[in-house]
């Protein structure tokens, strides 16, 4: 029986329940403020917002599978090609691009030229070296984490600090073979 | 602005931010959780009422109108909503939406704070209820009743 395709990311999102953006931005946009009161390091706000993102990614992906009918991915550079092109447009509309593979296909970066995160927003100069889209190298790191990839995620350009794009550059580290989940290290 | 993102998003969004004022930053003190999670909810509040004055209010942003306003026409007013969006989902079983967590997260699958947790979603409604009302001129305290979950009631006393 012929498998049934892949949904695209357009109709995925015009099939999930969506809300305004403007409370999910206001309400992103509030926590990191009040992160940078509570915590006196903007390194911790950071880690913090990562931590947010790898505990949200752990758990979307499962309603990106379920919704999305991708089935396996034969490499990372597919997987790549699918968050970028769906998994971006079924959780926030926009859709990303993914470019600068190096030459063993494990580091590529994702790049997002429209991000909802960031409408309204401005950095004051007390801010350097907040990274305010840091919940979405989390959430990444988390998804690819629940299928078996481990990866290292950093930001390379960032439009709050003057670049062009946002570009997130992903390190394949490890990819866990998936069969045996429990075994011991080898 | 028509922008819209995955409903998703902003579920995840305020569940994870409740779990890291309540598991990780605060994991002690539950009323400055609280208190963090009011003020987000404020300032979140505080900026919808200005971007868009009199187009919704808190509840609303939560994708419905309310249920129920009454007042006692001396400065009390009850918001009800029959089926409270934010709560509803997780107060019905609290611990399975942190159940098949890494151990990142096993303390917020404890039970005993996943049962707290519907009442910090509260203090972010709470909070968005009074920043959206001190943006128009008016003081007041929100409190909210959930005694009937998942209605949940908010009340409005405004300050004379």
């Amino acid at each position: 029986m012929p498998p049934v395709g892949p949904r695209s990311g357009d109709a995925i999102f015009a099939n999930v329940e969506r809300v305004n953006a403007e409370l999910f931005t206001l309400t992103y946009g509030a926590i990191v403020r009040q992160l940078l009161t509570d915590l006196e390091e903007v390194e911790e706000v950071n880690k913090q917002l990562d931590q947010m993102g790898y505990n949200i990614g752990i758990r979307l992906i499962d309603e990106f599978l379920a919704k999305s009918n991708v089935s396996r991915c034969v490499d990372f550079k597919e997987t790549a090609e699918v968050i970028a092109k769906m998994g971006f447009k079924m959780f926030l509309g926009v859709t990303a691009s993914v470019t600068n593979w190096d030459a063993d296909g494990t580091c590529c970066s994702i790049v997002l030229e429209d991000n909802p995160l960031v409408d309204f927003v401005e950095l004051p100069d007390t801010c350097q070296g907040l990274y305010y889209c840091n919940i979405l190298s989390g959430v990444v790191r988390g998804a690819l984490e629940m299928v078996s990839m481990k990866t290292e995620i950093s930001w390379i350009r960032d439009m709050l600090r003057g670049d062009d794009a946002f570009e997130l550059q992903v390190k394949l580290l490890k990819q866990v073979p998936e069969e045996y989940p429990y075994k011991d290290d080898e | 602005m028509g922008r819209e993102v995955s409903e998703s998003c902003v579920d995840s969004l305020l569940t994870e931010m409740v779990s890291m004022y309540c598991n990780r930053l605060y994991a002690n003190k539950p009323e400055l959780a609280a208190s963090r999670i009011d003020a987000i909810g404020y300032q979140v509040g505080h900026q919808l009422s200005e971007r868009s004055s009199a187009r919704t209010s808190g509840p609303s942003s939560s994708k419905k109108q309310i249920d129920n306003l009454k007042t006692n026409h001396r400065g009390t007013f009850v918001l009800q909503d029959n089926r409270f969006r934010w709560v509803s989902r997780m107060s019905l079983d609290p611990s399975s939406e942190n159940g098949d967590l890494s151990q990142e997260n096993s303390e917020a699958a404890d039970e005993s704070k996943a049962a707290q947790e519907p009442n910090m979603h509260l203090h972010f409604s709470c909070g968005v209820i009074k920043g959206a009302l001190h943006n128009l001129g008016i003081a007041c305290a929100v409190s909210a009743d959930t005694s009937q979950l998942p209605a949940c009631s908010f009340v409005v006393r405004i300050k004379p």
